[in-house]
């Protein structure tokens, strides 16, 4: 009799009352042919153990907890932050049901995304149907503005041609001629999430201004593009507008998904809100200048912009910490001739302030994270302004030349002479890491939930506690709205990271009568 | 009592078809309905496990996620690698709630992701090499699994690989059971498929494989088949029967272990929970080992009690005492919790969209409520759910099959029910719409809801959703209209 009315337990506690216990320990002895208790300890222990991680270390074939996702969720997102766009996914529909529950769970939204649902037949004969079908089904029910198509592994593999499909429905009058619709290919089994973003926005803009050159001129329309890559910080989008209008720039962001994921509860459902409008993909290239906030993952989209819109593609750092901030607002203010404004030189000023104000207890604090390549770049760079030190720099989408410059960027600067940069290994290559030289804290996704804790069972004092930044964050609520970069962002993060220190020293200094040191009133 | 009177809810479905072409409408007629509890068969009215339309934007996965997600992934103590590109074992990680405990990565790996990671040389090369490869790896950081599933992504089927064989000789030279399954996501029409391709799988690669001769059966020894433990589902479930007398001596498959899965052949009776998934394994358990099964409900006091007498009338007079000793015991508890609930969910509306057994099985306990589903409907059930589902349900009342998003929410925006019960990705549409939101799927992060303390939580959580004061603040307060 567990249950009483006016007090419910869930899960937990419900689990640790004694008969759920006794019932869950008669099926461990009795059922499960379970190892011992000591068996289990010792080789847990072991994996903790310097001789497992070179055992970990030595894999060649198998990935253990990825940190990485396939290309069609970043090509996903790309489409979501154009307006009035469908995203359309060619291939198995169970990819697409994948993709919009990921994007759900991180992002508590509606994710509006159809599938051509190729099934074994198509397999055979191609998706050629799927397509025809699938275009005029879309269209019909949710009347877009554009279709944007992407691909998943099962149509790569059989090498459907999106641009003939695409072409023949409308030919064969499935969709209106004039209806937009930008694709490209993205192969779950190249790349990442971060390639299918890349290629996404490559075919966005190829699609909308490769054939429509003419009468285009490098700074024309006095504006700068910007594009974030693969980015799921809503307040990121945003930040980056008011800076803009701040110094009396006009901009636009190309894919803006910041209304779509954050539509209001107002009694009404919006499949489309806000994004990038197709008259400012087409009037791009009369931009100054692209600036990519993300130097790696948009290669392809850089190689596009630069070749056909004879954009300069000024080289930036990702714009998070203080100098990068600075470098490029200082990068915008050079191409439009726009000065930095008195109100962002203050916001300058107070993230300055707060950086001092918490400068002694992150100074010399050391810090493993793991995340997309320009993320990690960016987070490194800013944890090296705040004092503080990168252990285990990880991301697990970069490649070896990513790796070779950001460690010798690192091994330049007295904070980060002790970081060590893996590319291409997993969170059970990480897990081993911080078992065998342990860093005061991990900051990484909520996968790092588990990370924290294994480590916890080894000991208390051998916990690496998560601060979560990155994605996906599925374990905590709201954190996708906040921002990153910036002067803003920065701020997001001093404060992230000055209070999970002095949440963890008030955990460990917590003990009635014992620990009555350090579980300070006033820091 | 129906939202609708029979006429206005065949208008409703005529109306949604408007929008359809000419083709997809066709199709579409035919997987909506308007219910007659009358009818026997439901073939007659309703079609299902057909293809889905190409988009339309349906709630379906495919046959890995009803493989890897549903059947083989609760197993524990296996290492099931999802073969192929690293996109489906990542989406599907840790996010199904399946409990269960143990020393995850030493000799449980439910909540990790263990992939190959498909590169373009892998795909023009063929990965059977690195997949023999990731057997040895397997075993060298994981001495103490059970044993290993392929869990095939769409692209293993598309190449040629030949996993059987590579599953063989790894299972030859680990000692341990490597399970090959044919689930690229490209087969069949939904995770259905999938579920059934990983049944065979354990018929053919486990259960013919050899059985657990140690194991000393008992004439009250049951599995609980088809019970994913979603939320500790299966242990608020396993209690009940312990305490009727029985011996629960496996889960299929939450909170599963290998040699659960080996024992199950010398039990009494098979508890058969989700029939739509795991239907297939109890008819080859009768028809080869000669158990009978039996279908139960453990929602909601009224169904869980027929079970309970259901289950208790195929043993002896222990056993049925037994029954009637944990009925009355917790019918305190269950006056209680109606005294509170019922009235204040008397009378609403809701309804249901969820996956191959829920939209029928959950009907009773929202009933036990005082509430009344007027709409329900499967992602991927067959015509055989159908049957079971259309005399639960009243009269007039709609019934829907792999319901498009466009349909549901029509639906929704004409019936106005109290209360919707379905997956994340419908979750925010209605949110938004201001209409309380309940998934079915994860039991929206709560749970356990089966078995009598799953009923409490269940009316606990179906109340602070219903009557939650943030449904009123949809508008804003200069814009409502004065009274």
């Amino acid at each position: 009799m567990s249950q009483i009315a006016e007090h419910i337990k869930p899960c937990y506690p419900l689990f640790m009352e004694p008969e759920y216990r006794d019932v869950l320990s008669r099926k461990a002895t009795e059922c499960e042919e379970k190892p011992t208790q000591e068996t289990l300890e010792e080789k847990f222990l072991w994996t903790t153990s310097q001789e497992y991680k070179d055992l970990n270390f030595q894999r060649e074939a198998l990935t253990i907890n990825p940190a990485k996702a396939c290309q069609p969720l970043g090509s996903l997102l790309c489409s979501l932050g154009f307006k009035g766009s469908l995203p359309y996914i060619h291939g198995s529909q169970g990819c697409v049901a994948y993709f919009r529950t990921y994007f759900n769970r991180h992002f508590k939204e509606p994710i509006a995304c159809v599938s051509d649902s190729m099934t074994e037949d198509a397999a055979v004969f191609g998706g050629h149907k799927n397509m025809h079908a699938g275009l005029q089904n879309a269209n019909s029910l949710y009347k877009p503005e554009m279709i944007s198509v992407s691909t998943t592994c099962m149509a790569e593999v059989i090498g459907d041609d999106l641009n003939a499909f695409i072409n023949n429905a409308k030919k064969d009058g499935m969709i209106p001629n004039d209806l937009p619709t930008p694709f490209a290919h993205t192969p779950s089994f190249v790349g990442s999430h971060v390639t299918g973003y890349d290629s996404m926005m490559e075919g966005t803009l190829r699609y909308f201004t490769l054939n429509d050159m003419a009468g285009k001129a490098v700074g024309s329309n006095g504006k700068v593009n910007i594009i974030t890559g693969f980015e799921t910080y809503l307040g990121n989008f945003r930040v980056l507008g008011r800076m803009m209008r701040e110094m009396g720039v006009d901009y636009t962001l190309l894919s803006d998904p910041s209304e779509i994921l954050d539509t209001p509860a107002d009694g009404k459902y919006r499949m489309y809100a806000g994004g990038t409008s197709i008259e400012e993909v087409k009037d791009a290239p009369n931009a100054i200048d692209t600036l990519l906030l993300q130097p790696f993952g948009l290669t392809k989209t850089k190689k596009f912009v630069e070749e056909t819109w004879s954009h300069p593609c000024t080289r930036l750092n990702p714009p998070m910490g203080l100098a990068w901030t600075d470098e490029f607002l200082m990068r915008v203010s050079e191409l439009t001739g726009k000065g930095i404004p008195e109100s962002l030189e203050l916001e300058r000023g107070r993230l300055v302030d707060m950086m001092g104000d918490s400068h002694a207890w992150l100074h010399g604090k050391t810090f493993s994270l793991y995340g997309d390549p320009d993320f990690v770049e960016g987070m490194c760079h800013f944890l090296l302004e705040l004092g503080a030190e990168p252990k285990h720099v990880l991301s697990h989408n970069a490649n070896k030349r990513w790796g070779k410059r950001l460690a010798k960027a690192l091994e330049e600067n007295p904070y980060g002479r002790q970081a060590q940069v893996f590319v291409d290994k997993d969170l059970w290559h990480l897990r081993s890491l911080l078992f065998t030289d342990k860093p005061d804290f991990l900051i990484g996704n909520s996968y790092g939930k588990f990370i924290q804790r294994d480590t916890f069972h080894k000991g208390p004092k051998h916990e690496v506690p998560l601060i979560r930044i990155g994605f996906p964050i599925f374990d905590r609520h709201h954190l996708h709205r906040s921002t990153t970069l910036g002067y803003e962002g920065a701020m997001t993060i001093v404060t992230t990271l000055v209070n999970a220190v002095m949440e963890k020293l008030d955990r460990d200094t917590i003990q009635y009568g014992v620990t009555d040191y350090n579980y300070d009133l006033v820091r | 009592m129906s939202a609708l009177t029979r006429a206005e809810a065949e208008g409703l479905i005529q109306d949604v078809l408007e929008v359809y072409p000419e083709e997809a409408r066709k199709d579409r007629k035919k997987h909506l309905m308007v219910n007659d509890p009358a009818i026997e068969q439901s073939k007659k009215c309703i079609t299902s496990n057909r293809k889905s339309l190409p988009g339309v934007m349906t709630a379906r996965g495919c046959a890995y996620a009803g493989s890897k997600g549903v059947v083989w992934g609760p197993v524990k103590d296996m290492i099931h690698l999802s073969h192929g590109p690293v996109g489906c074992g990542q989406y599907s990680r840790a996010g199904r709630r399946n409990y269960y405990v143990g020393y995850t990565g030493v000799n449980t790996f439910g909540t990790m992701n263990f992939t190959s990671d498909f590169q373009e040389k892998d795909v023009v090369f063929g990965g059977d090499k690195k997949l023999a490869k990731i057997f040895a790896e397997m075993e060298m950081l994981f001495p103490l699994s059970k044993g290993i599933t392929v869990q095939s992504e769409c692209p293993v089927g598309l190449i040629g690989d030949d996993i059987d064989a590579v599953t063989q000789k790894g299972s030859a030279t680990l000692g341990k059971p490597v399970v090959p399954v044919r689930c690229e996501g490209f087969r069949g029409v939904s995770q259905s498929l999938g579920h059934h391709i990983a049944n065979d799988t354990i018929r053919d690669h486990i259960l013919e494989k050899g059985l657990d001769d140690d194991f000393v059966s008992s004439p009250y020894d049951v599995a609980i088949i088809g019970d994913y433990n979603i939320g500790g589902d299966a242990w608020s479930s396993r209690i009940l029967l312990e305490e009727m007398g029985l011996r629960v001596v496996a889960q299929w498959s939450g909170d599963g272990t290998l040699s659960e899965i080996k024992r199950t052949p010398k039990v009494k009776l098979n508890l058969l929970h989700c029939y739509r998934s795991m239907n297939y394994i109890s008819r080859h358990m009768e028809a080869k080992f000669g158990i009978p099964w039996l279908e139960y409900n453990f929602f909601g006091p009224t169904k869980i009690a027929e079970s309970l007498r259901a289950i208790a009338s195929r043993f002896d007079d222990r056993i049925k005492e037994g029954a009637e000793r944990v009925i009355a015991s917790y019918q305190p508890m269950v006056d209680a919790l109606n005294a509170k609930y019922v009235p204040r969910l008397q009378g609403k509306k809701v309804m249901l969209y969820v996956g191959g057994l829920r939209p029928r099985h959950v009907i009773g306990a929202y009933e036990d409520l005082g509430m009344e589903v007027v709409g329900t409907g499967y992602e991927f059930g067959h015509n055989d759910d159908y049957d079971r589902t259309i005399q639960e349900m009243g009269d007039a009342t709609l019934i829907y099959d792999d319901v498009t998003e466009f349909e549901l929410e029509r639906f929704v925006a004409k019936i106005k029910p109290d209360l919707i019960g379905a997956g994340i990705k419908e979750k925010y549409v209605y949110q938004k719409m201001g209409i309380p939101f309940r998934q079915m799927h994860s039991w929206d992060y709560s749970g356990p809801y089966h078995g009598y303390d799953g009923y409490a939580i269940f009316a606990r959580d179906i109340d602070m959703t219903v009557n939650n004061p943030c449904w009123k603040n949809m508008q804003a307060p200069w814009k409502k209209e004065l009274p």
